[in-house]
């Protein structure tokens, strides 16, 4: 698979067809015929793409235009009152992300170089397989987990921290130990999202060719030194397309951060406050939207999340696709 | 590199190895602590899940709250028929596509559809069960089963065209001239020559997908929605094992939260079983 066979030229299939076509007049439909099912089938695609679109757009079409651009930057989310702006979701949704980000970028980076480097190939092809297998895993399932083992965890983390009589005073690690909060939701993120920039990086770092290497190691070089400055610059745009993909993850991922964050409106002031994303609040309130302008403010809010995660993800294709013969992932 | 760093006396050389061996071991660190909660995740479930994954698991419907015993037996069906649905979506939409891709690399249209399949893979999929919702739900006025299939279709549709796009062009090109020597037309070709020697790869691939949707428990919360009974009706409220899974963990009650991890446990062996299969299959082609 790592070196893709590039399908027969145009020219060459073209001239095969008229040769078919010359010599058998039935030729022509079956291929015409054939065209046209894959062609339309391939033009879902494009049709289900607009059809996304349109559908967040009239959807929030009311919502968009009772708030305006207000809705970005409004605080107060109340259905009672009909008042509704994202921003505490904004926030929530950027500060897990990134937070699990900042956790998981070292990690996948860090497991990458052993896979790709450090490890013998028998240890190397059995962790890739288990470390992919981390995606596998279903989002709702991280959320189980989290709720009867993380959270219990995190919870006596902040039950030590309020006894502690120098620690509970600092504001950004205040909080009722309940074990669901930001900080759950960002320990359960990292964990999900490291093995899209791990197989990134591993695939990227197998690119680096080997003379780089070499060059360095004939300097006299140790084995980090080379890895430092002579694979990992090399490979660091590839890298950053699968942090930027692991991004867009972070951002839409909606069941595990649900069932562990405590889907509390209101802007996280510290570490462990309990809090919501712009995916959660959908999760959580999508099915209580009784006025049109809930609803189509909840709409909206997917809107803004689709938005911003396909921009991440078109970057993230770019840089990767850039790089390397084909997209990997 | 800074040649002046390489050279230098003893002590140099003895700090340069010393930090080699610390990133070395931070290296080796990290590979560990990725793989840890891996362990931790697999090691809790079947602790906890295999005793529950029982006969009445498989074929009783849920006991009423609190009480001990019963099983999510309409949601193991819902999900399946969720599947269905979501397949004949994904599977006929994916692999058209991914033979367009694959099979017309000079169609003008190809790098825009390849852009757009990666780009629906990032969409978040609680984003498509808006979608669906919008399209299915409210004209129907009530949540239904067919809603929850769209959106698990919606989402398979890209895992499936790039599954198919990728087995396809490993295919050699003799293969493909052999049959055009042969005069056989393009799609005599394609359909009888290409698809068939990619024909493993593209059933694991579809497989891959539908693992991947089988856990999705977000778009279905507002499309399937979920069922205490039993339902064949795609129109009305179906069930759904992941949907199981979050309202009895979220759940007050200790034999829910049992159910819910032998479900986890039933879904997380579905999906390690069907990326095993696919990297066997993939290996061995390679």
């Amino acid at each position: 698979m790592d070196q893709p066979t590039t399908p027969p030229t145009p020219s060459r299939r073209q001239a095969a067809g008229r040769l078919a076509r010359r010599e058998n007049g039935r030729f022509p439909v079956g291929d015409r015929l054939f065209d046209l099912i894959v062609l339309l089938l391939a033009g879902c695609i494009l049709a289900i793409t607009a059809l996304i679109v349109l559908v967040l757009f009239l959807g929030g079409d009311l919502a968009l235009r009772k708030y305006g651009l207000g809705f970005l930057t409004g605080t107060t989310w109340d259905p009672v009152r009909q008042e509704f702006g994202a921003l505490p979701f904004i926030i929530g949704t950027l500060v897990t992300s990134f937070g699990a980000l900042l956790l998981a970028v070292p990690l996948a980076v860090g497991s990458a170089l052993f896979v790709s480097e450090y490890a013998p190939r028998v240890v190397a092809e059995p962790v890739s397989y288990l470390i992919e297998l981390l995606a596998a895993i279903p989002s709702v399932v991280y959320g189980f987990w989290g709720i009867f083992v993380l959270a219990p965890v995190v919870r006596s983390i902040q039950l030590h921290i309020f006894m502690s009589p120098s620690l509970r005073n600092i504001g950004l690690l205040r909080s009722t130990p309940t074990g669901l909060g930001l900080f759950t939701a960002i320990l359960i993120l990292t964990v999900m999202i490291i093995p899209f920039t791990a197989s990134v990086a591993r695939d990227v770092l197998r690119l680096v060719p080997r003379d780089q290497r070499e060059a360095a190691y004939a300097l006299g070089a140790t084995r980090w030194e080379v890895m430092r400055h002579a694979v990992l610059p090399y490979a660091r745009a590839g890298i950053m397309g699968g942090v930027l993909l692991s991004l867009g993850r972070a951002l839409g991922e909606t069941m595990a951060v649900t069932m562990v964050i405590g889907n509390r409106v209101a802007i996280p002031h510290s570490l462990f406050a309990q809090t919501a994303t712009m995916a959660s609040v959908i999760a959580n309130e999508f099915t209580e939207a009784t006025s049109p302008a809930y609803l189509s403010s909840l709409i909206l809010v997917g809107l803004i999340l689709f938005l911003i995660t396909i921009l991440v993800n078109v970057v993230a294709r770019v840089l990767i696709h850039r790089l390397t013969p084909k997209g990997i992932t | 590199m800074t040649l002046h760093r390489l050279a230098g006396g003893q002590a140099n050389r003895r700090r340069r190895s010393f930090y080699d061996g610390i990133a070395t071991a931070l290296i080796v660190l990290a590979a560990v602590i990725v793989l840890t909660p891996l362990v931790l995740v697999l090691a809790y479930l079947i602790g906890r899940g295999l005793g529950s994954l029982d006969l009445a698991f498989f074929t009783q419907l849920p006991a009423p709250a609190g009480e001990a015993g019963g099983g999510v037996a309409q949601a193991v069906v819902g999900t399946l028929e969720l599947l269905a649905v979501a397949s004949v979506i994904g599977l006929v939409i994916g692999i058209g596509t991914g033979v367009f891709v694959a099979e017309y690399p000079g169609h003008p249209l190809v790098p825009t559809v390849r852009l757009l399949s990666d780009a629906l893979i990032g969409i978040p999929s609680i984003v498509m069960g808006v979608v669906a919702y919008a399209l299915l739900v409210i004209p129907l006025r009530h949540f239904n089963g067919l809603s929850g299939g769209v959106s698990l279709g919606l989402i398979m549709i890209p895992y499936v065209v790039r599954g198919t796009d990728e087995v396809m062009r490993l295919v050699p090109r003799s293969v493909r001239e052999a049959g055009f020597a042969l005069g056989l037309p393009r799609w005599r070709v394609i359909l009888s020559v290409v698809i068939p020697s990619a024909a493993s790869g593209i059933v694991t691939g579809a497989m891959l997908a539908m693992a991947r949707v089988a856990g999705e428990a977000a778009p279905l919360l507002f499309t399937a929605f979920g069922n205490q009974y039993w339902n064949f009706d795609p129109f009305k409220p179906v069930a759904a094992l992941p949907l199981v899974i979050y309202t009895y963990s979220i759940s007050p009650y200790d034999s829910w939260h049992r159910i819910a991890s032998a479900a986890s446990l039933l879904l997380v062996v579905f999906v390690l079983l069907t990326t095993l299969l696919t990297r066997l299959v993939f290996r061995r082609r390679t």
